[in-house]
């Protein structure tokens, strides 16, 4: 397999990943607006987690900045496969920042809450499954098309 | 062609992202209504009296639908206690039940707390099954520790234990329970502030504090 064959597998698949994550990161955020998330009887009890101060920020629910995280992921990810020149370090920076988000909420809920949340866990798997894959690429410069 | 198809994929997701996050908005959003005239407290319906804990003439009423199982309550339960210091005489507390199926000892609480009203001590009850919770919660033999409760804030144990299994607290758990289906809840906590369902975005202790602030600025006497 060629290393532009290999590098374009690795595009899509972060892409159909990003999406597992974005379906996950909406179903979250729109829990959080709905207020299922801080009461009994509409979702499983995520409320320990999704119901606490850590799952905002400045007003937003947390799964909000996710929906932002895995568009862009999905994005960039495209636009590289496209071979457009800068996806490819956007597509690396977003992940890296993702991945750091995704070690403090991992953190809180292990060590502040002492709680999990399914969907939680299901995010960072996915984050993680990014990560792979972008430590997985080939160096050198994508075929530009811009 | 290969130089838009990215902005077009990607403007597809966009659009599906948005388009279905809207369509689960609007399937998942509560839709309760408020309370109406004809089933306030002041409407004398007829109904039996509601358990209300604060003074009666106060301007604000919070009336809550709760789950003796459901750990948010019991988190609401708790920052109630600070509400009504901070409030006073200006806020009034009514507790409805509305046991969910999905708490294996949920109804058997909401039971304990009635057969506890009925001597008398619904509060002192409901106060004691939110604080241990986490206990009995868990435990296969509730009945027992409910008893146990009941003994601890002196009831008369013997008529603890047959208005338990008796047809007026059932009767009373049911037509709470009957009212807020009626109203359309779901999910407990459901708070109303002056028969007004709180709105999913205020159901935090600022947002609730600024609907109760709301409500005595429009009507201040008390």
């Amino acid at each position: 397999m060629t290393v532009s064959r290999f590098r374009t597998i690795i595009y899509i698949v972060a892409a159909i990943v990003s999406l597992a994550g974005l379906a996950d990161a909406t179903y979250l955020t729109v829990q959080a607006l709905t207020g299922e998330t801080l009461g009994c009887g509409g979702s499983p009890d995520c409320f320990k987690v999704l119901g606490s101060a850590y799952a905002r920020v400045a007003g937003f629910p947390v799964a909000s900045f996710g929906v932002l995280g895995y568009f862009s992921v999905f994005g960039f990810a495209t636009f590289a496969l496209f071979g457009y020149a800068r996806a490819r370090m956007l597509l690396i920076l977003t992940v890296g920042a993702m991945f750091l988000g995704t070690l403090w909420l991992l953190y809180v809920q292990a060590f502040l809450l002492h709680a999990y949340c399914r969907y939680c866990l299901f995010s960072a798997a996915t984050t993680f499954l990014l990560a792979g894959l972008v430590i997985a690429l080939p160096p050198g410069r994508d075929r530009s098309v811009s | 062609m290969n130089r838009y198809l990215p902005f077009v994929i990607v403007a597809v997701v966009a659009l599906a992202t948005i388009g279905s996050g809207a369509m689960l908005y609007r399937a998942k959003r509560p839709h309760v209504s408020s309370i109406p005239e004809d089933k306030t407290l002041s409407a004398k319906s007829g109904a039996e009296s509601p358990h209300i804990r604060g003074n009666p003439e106060a301007p604000v009423t919070l009336e809550e639908y709760g789950d003796f199982q459901c750990p948010p309550c019991g988190m609401f339960a708790t920052f109630l206690g600070q509400l009504e210091k901070e409030y006073d005489s200006h806020l009034r507390v009514v507790f409805r039940n509305f046991p969910l199926t999905m708490h294996e000892h949920a109804r058997e609480a909401a039971l304990a707390a009635e057969a506890a009203g009925l001597q008398g001590r619904f509060w002192e009850m409901h106060d004691v099954l939110y604080r241990e919770q986490e206990t009995w919660s868990k435990a296969p033999n509730v009945r027992e520790l409910f008893e146990s409760y009941a003994g601890t804030i002196g009831l008369d144990l013997e008529k603890f234990k047959k208005d338990m299994d008796g047809e007026q607290a059932r009767a009373r758990v049911e037509a709470d329970r009957q009212r807020g289906e009626s109203l359309g809840i779901q999910i407990t906590p459901t708070v109303f502030i002056n028969n007004q369902p709180l709105d999913p975005k205020d159901k935090n202790p600022e947002g609730i504090r600024a609907e109760i602030n709301a409500a005595l600025e429009k009507k201040p006497q008390a």
